[in-house]
């Protein structure tokens, strides 16, 4: 399978802050790959390099082959960017958005005129494609963001945070675009914030903390590295905490390395199944009630905290970096 | 696939003709664009025209009895006024041009343009031929006001439409000094405050309003230097006669220096953007 976008050794610096640090990456031509991180990772400042909005301090990022510096320009001709923020004009229609956006990538007049119908149709605009983008929603500005990047059907196709900001019912219509869209085999390399977004829409996840890609895979083989699965077990009485975690802890079950909330105890499971019948046992031997016990396997949230100290956010809260231990998640 | 995506496929790049045929055509995409927003902005187009209007109307009536005196003879103060508030009007919708793009540059519009494969010198020569057919409407407007009060073009028609082109080419020459501004300035705010900073005493320090001579030696010496004070005279000498060449060609002196100075800047820190 040919590469679609590739980074070697990539570095960008903001006056002190590094925000890309010897970044590594590699797109295959017809995937999708998952930029996960938190607010500053670099994961903006990745995707401008690659969309040649940015020059890279040292290292080189390539698309099809083009470097993105020394080939920007026909590097413009194959990609498509939709930003954090729609980068729509407010003032005109979304029709005239789109049209104009259709003539500067040298559309004749009436393909332009044509190619915007298509997409306020396929858009679920076709209403709204004369009143001005003034009045839009957050999800239509959204969509017509997107329709822009794809008048000319690109080759890999850039979407920073895509649905971030918007409400889940525009969020779901944003999704069910970007698989459509990856049906008709086009290449994406998407960012986002929201572990459920990667876990979705994604076949491989890079997941970047402070400039630096710290691991690379797809969703399950990322919940596999943290190891075993977990036990849940939520308390009739939160005073039982402490006996609970002892009798846990005799079922076979380890130390937890994050606190839940005080009804609540989560530990690692080495023997999956077996520690679950195990800490069961234990429990109902110490005559402590329990009103849920269920064994999960590791989140992306999981992956995240092992590999960074700190969650993710997880649908609209803001990531917790750093979050003291004893926090509830 | 389209026909731009097979050609990047192709390889070669485009023969020099149809690259500057399709600056061309970039640029007239994006000055149609820009024109739209006046027209969606009617509030903006509106306070923008009444401003010089104001102007015309306050400094000819409050100032014009006190100034009369110290003008040649037989030159009414609104003659006299008019070709200032021209220039004084094109000065200040000049930095306009710094607002307009740093507000595309806020909202990402401008990033959205430098990921398209579109000329880079079409959103600058957008903007300022944008703002350049903005100022043909205004001036031409603000002369209609200034018939409605006695104000004529003394000198003829040629020499008339010679004073229009003076204040337009001072329009389109500043908005080259704003386009800078714009692109390094961040916020639209910023810029329009920048602008009043820098225009507010040149317009001034200038024949724009009353004869140099009346100042105080040190400003006399900088408003007789200053290319809004040539652009005035020039354009004053067009409207109601007297001396044309001399501050003509210190005028166009100064608008090749600028022109010369400042479009390498724009499209220099254009290019270094990011």
């Amino acid at each position: 399978m040919s590469i679609a976008a590739r980074t070697e050794g990539l570095v960008r610096r903001f006056d002190e802050t590094v925000a890309l640090d010897r970044v590594d990456l590699e797109v295959a031509e017809g995937s999708v790959l998952g930029l996960l991180g938190p607010n500053g990772a670099g994961k903006t400042t990745l995707v401008r390099v690659l969309a040649t909005l940015l020059r890279p301090d040292a290292g080189r990022a390539e698309v099809f082959g083009l470097d993105v510096v020394s080939e920007a320009p026909k590097v413009r001709e194959v990609i498509g960017l939709t930003g954090q923020f729609a980068a729509v004009d407010e003032l005109l229609t979304g029709r005239e958005n789109l049209r104009l956006f259709g003539r500067l990538f040298h559309l004749p007049r009436r393909a332009a005129a044509a190619r915007a119908d298509e997409l306020l149709e396929r858009f679920d605009l076709a209403d709204a494609g004369d009143r001005t983008v003034k009045t839009y929603s957050g999800g239509m500005r959204r969509r017509l963001d997107l329709a822009s990047s794809l008048i000319t059907r690109p080759r890999i196709l850039f979407l920073d945070e895509p649905t971030t900001g918007l409400d889940p019912r525009s969020r779901v219509a944003i999704w069910g675009i970007v698989r459509e869209l990856v049906r008709e085999g086009m290449t994406l390399l998407l960012t986002t914030q929201y572990l459920e977004e990667a876990d979705q829409l994604t076949d491989r996840i890079a997941v970047i903390d402070q400039g630096r890609v710290i691991a690379e895979g797809t969703g399950d083989e990322l919940k596999d590295s943290v190891g075993a699965s977990m036990v849940q077990v939520r308390l009739e009485r939160v005073a039982d905490r402490e006996r609970a975690r002892s009798a846990l802890l005799i079922g076979g079950c380890e130390e937890p390395d994050h606190a839940d909330q005080a009804g609540e105890l989560t530990m690692a499971a080495p023997d999956g199944v077996r520690t679950v019948a195990a800490a069961a046992r234990a429990l109902d031997d110490a005559g402590i009630g329990v009103s849920d016990l269920s064994l999960r396997r590791p989140t992306l949230d999981d992956v995240f905290l092992e590999l960074t100290g700190a969650h993710v956010e997880v649908d609209g809260h803001r990531p917790e970096v750093d979050a003291p231990v004893g926090e509830p998640a | 696939m389209s026909a731009s995506t097979a050609a990047a496929e192709a390889g070669p790049a485009l023969p020099a003709t149809t690259r500057v045929w399709r600056a061309v055509e970039d640029s007239l995409v994006v000055t149609g664009r820009n024109l739209r927003h006046f027209v969606r902005q009617p509030q903006l187009l509106i306070f923008s025209t009444i401003q010089p209007i104001m102007f015309v109307l306050l400094f000819a009536f409050v100032f014009g009895g006190a100034i009369e005196g110290s003008l040649p003879p037989g030159v009414t103060y609104v003659d006299y006024l008019l070709p200032g508030i021209f220039i004084q009007a094109a000065a200040f919708r000049s930095t306009q041009t710094a607002v307009g793009l740093a507000e595309d540059l806020d909202r990402g519009v401008i990033d959205r343009f430098r990921s398209m494969p579109i000329a880079r010198s079409a959103v600058l020569v957008g903007r300022t031929a944008a703002d350049l057919l903005r100022n043909v409407f205004v001036t031409l407007l603000m002369a209609a006001v200034g018939y409605l009060i006695g104000f004529r073009f003394r000198a003829g028609p040629f020499d008339a439409v010679g004073a229009i082109l003076v204040v337009l080419a001072f329009g389109f020459v500043l908005s080259w000094i704003f386009t800078f501004v714009g692109l390094t300035v961040r916020g639209a705010e910023a810029a329009q405050s920048a602008g009043f900073v820098a225009i507010f005493p040149l317009v001034f320090a200038s024949s724009v309003f009353v004869p140099v001579r009346t100042m105080p030696a040190g400003l006399e010496w900088f408003a007789g230097v200053s290319p809004v004070t040539a652009s005035v005279d020039a354009a004053r000498a067009l409207s109601i006669g007297g001396e044309v060449w001399d501050p003509l060609v210190q005028a166009l002196a100064w608008f090749s220096a600028i022109l010369l100075v400042f479009v390498p800047l724009c499209v220099w820190r254009y290019r270094r953007m990011g």
